[in-house]
């Protein structure tokens, strides 16, 4: 093997791979707010909402669950807009992920509120607190004790998959390096660089999110 | 212009074995290296348990589609010469055998700890007491999670399209440059991978019950 790695021209472009890395940031933290906000919609439809809603939102969810992220950008980038529904890369890559995450982020909040036992929502309406007392103390807080490690682990599958974005050239960390191989030829340092920052990112994130459990939601269960 | 007809629609198709068969190989692949990986988590080396710990953070801490790009611009480096079948395979084996390995480890610790104690005190090897007593239990609980994972990694052989595997994916991008009838020709690839992996989920799923009844009874 007498190959030179050349390391100078991937960290001259620091500034465009700190961009791209900002962009990766930006998209998995708005996809994920968003797609928290239809998958509660989701999870309340499907635990209580009229028969027909129910069929709709597991439609959606099995489809999503059971096909390819890539195929379901593929379908927001490349055929909506032929149907008269056009949107730039970023946009497109958004809405990919905010479905995506939507279908998984349901179940797993679904899985939340079935968990809490019903006598705890009946203890909480014999010490007469108000419904949204009871939702948001004996329902909501515990729920989300339950579920905090698969949604944590949900947005960094999603932070990862979001490299595939790159794919529509949406200028996230994944497309900054295709750019850059396509100027320098250094397509190994390249991705090596890459590939450390995600993971970078990723243990990041999952140290940050284990620091807010700690500080807001370890408190003792009583069982 | 070609429109859309039944030729298209077996071109895509026919690429579904392609898919089949790079998710066959990433499965076994991936399942052998995995099972390596869940033993030397479990085991009593620190060694073992640092080295694929490090594995299994390096390949779930980044993203499938990197690891692709790694191995095929990678491998010429080396020297090696590298066509899409090896690099998506390659790719496939090492990022399943991160996750399987993860899954199996929890497996293996939901074994009751009783079980281990009760085959230490009959004095059994390390590779008995693994082989009788501990791996035959993790198997049956091993086995719905690793049925639902399995649709991961038919999901993620999609990506060795971007390298110019021919597979479903791929295929769907050629039928679309060839007829520009994107809404179709992505919903058909979305189906068939639908009807591919539908099937697995309910059968996971329907595992997963089962155990849970057999617990609680």
């Amino acid at each position: 093997m007498n190959y030179q790695f050349q390391f100078d021209a991937v960290f001259a472009a620091w500034p465009l791979l700190l961009k791209g890395t900002w962009i990766t940031i930006q998209l998995s933290l708005s996809a994920t707010l968003i797609g928290l906000v239809v998958a509660i919609f989701c999870a309340w439809g499907k635990t209580s909402g009229p028969g027909w809603l129910r069929f709709v939102i597991n439609a959606y969810i099995e489809v999503i669950r059971n096909t390819p992220f890539l195929v379901q950008l593929f379908f927001f980038f490349f055929a909506l807009p032929a149907v008269g529904l056009r949107w730039s890369p970023q946009t497109a890559a958004l809405v990919a992920m905010v479905v995506n995450l939507g279908a998984y982020a349901t179940e797993i909040i679904r899985a939340g509120i079935e968990s809490i036992p019903k006598g705890q929502i009946e203890a909480g309406r014999a010490l007469n607190l108000k419904p949204w007392e009871i939702f948001r103390f004996v329902i909501i807080k515990p729920a989300l004790k339950a579920i905090y490690p698969a949604l944590t682990s949900q947005f960094i599958l999603l932070m990862l998959s979001s490299a595939v974005v790159s794919v529509i050239s949406a200028d996230d960390l994944t497309s900054v390096a295709a750019n850059l191989q396509s100027q320098t030829f250094r397509s190994f340092e390249i991705y090596i660089v890459v590939a450390a920052i995600y993971l970078a990112l990723a243990l990041a994130f999952s140290a940050m999110f284990k620091l807010i459990y700690k500080r807001t939601l370890n408190y003792p269960d009583r069982r | 212009m070609r429109t859309f007809g039944f030729p298209e629609f077996l071109f895509i198709l026919e690429a579904a074995k392609w898919t089949l068969a790079l998710s066959a190989i990433a499965f076994v692949g991936g399942a052998i290296l995995g099972l390596i990986i869940a033993l030397m988590r479990t085991s009593e080396s620190t060694w073992a348990r640092g080295v694929s710990t490090t594995f299994i953070q390096i390949f779930q801490g980044t993203p499938l589609l990197l690891q692709l790009f790694l191995v095929f611009f990678g491998a010429p480096v080396l020297g090696l010469d590298i066509n899409p079948w090896v690099a998506a395979g390659v790719a496939l084996v090492l990022n399943s055998a991160a996750f399987l390995g993860e899954i199996w480890r929890g497996c293996i610790e939901a074994v009751p700890r009783g079980q281990w104690e009760a085959a230490e005190a009959l004095s059994l090897k390390y590779s008995a007491r693994m082989r009788d007593v501990v791996l035959p239990q993790a198997f049956k609980i091993a086995l719905a999670p690793t049925v639902g994972y399995l649709v991961q990694i038919i999901k993620g052989t999609s990506l060795a399209a971007i390298i110019g595997f021919v597979e479903v994916t791929r295929a769907g991008q050629i039928v679309n440059n060839a007829t520009f009838q994107p809404l179709i020709v992505f919903s058909v690839v979305a189906a068939i991978y639908f009807a591919i992996c539908w099937p697995l989920s309910l059968l996971a799923g329907r595992m997963e019950r089962k155990r849970a009844q057999a617990l609680a009874r």
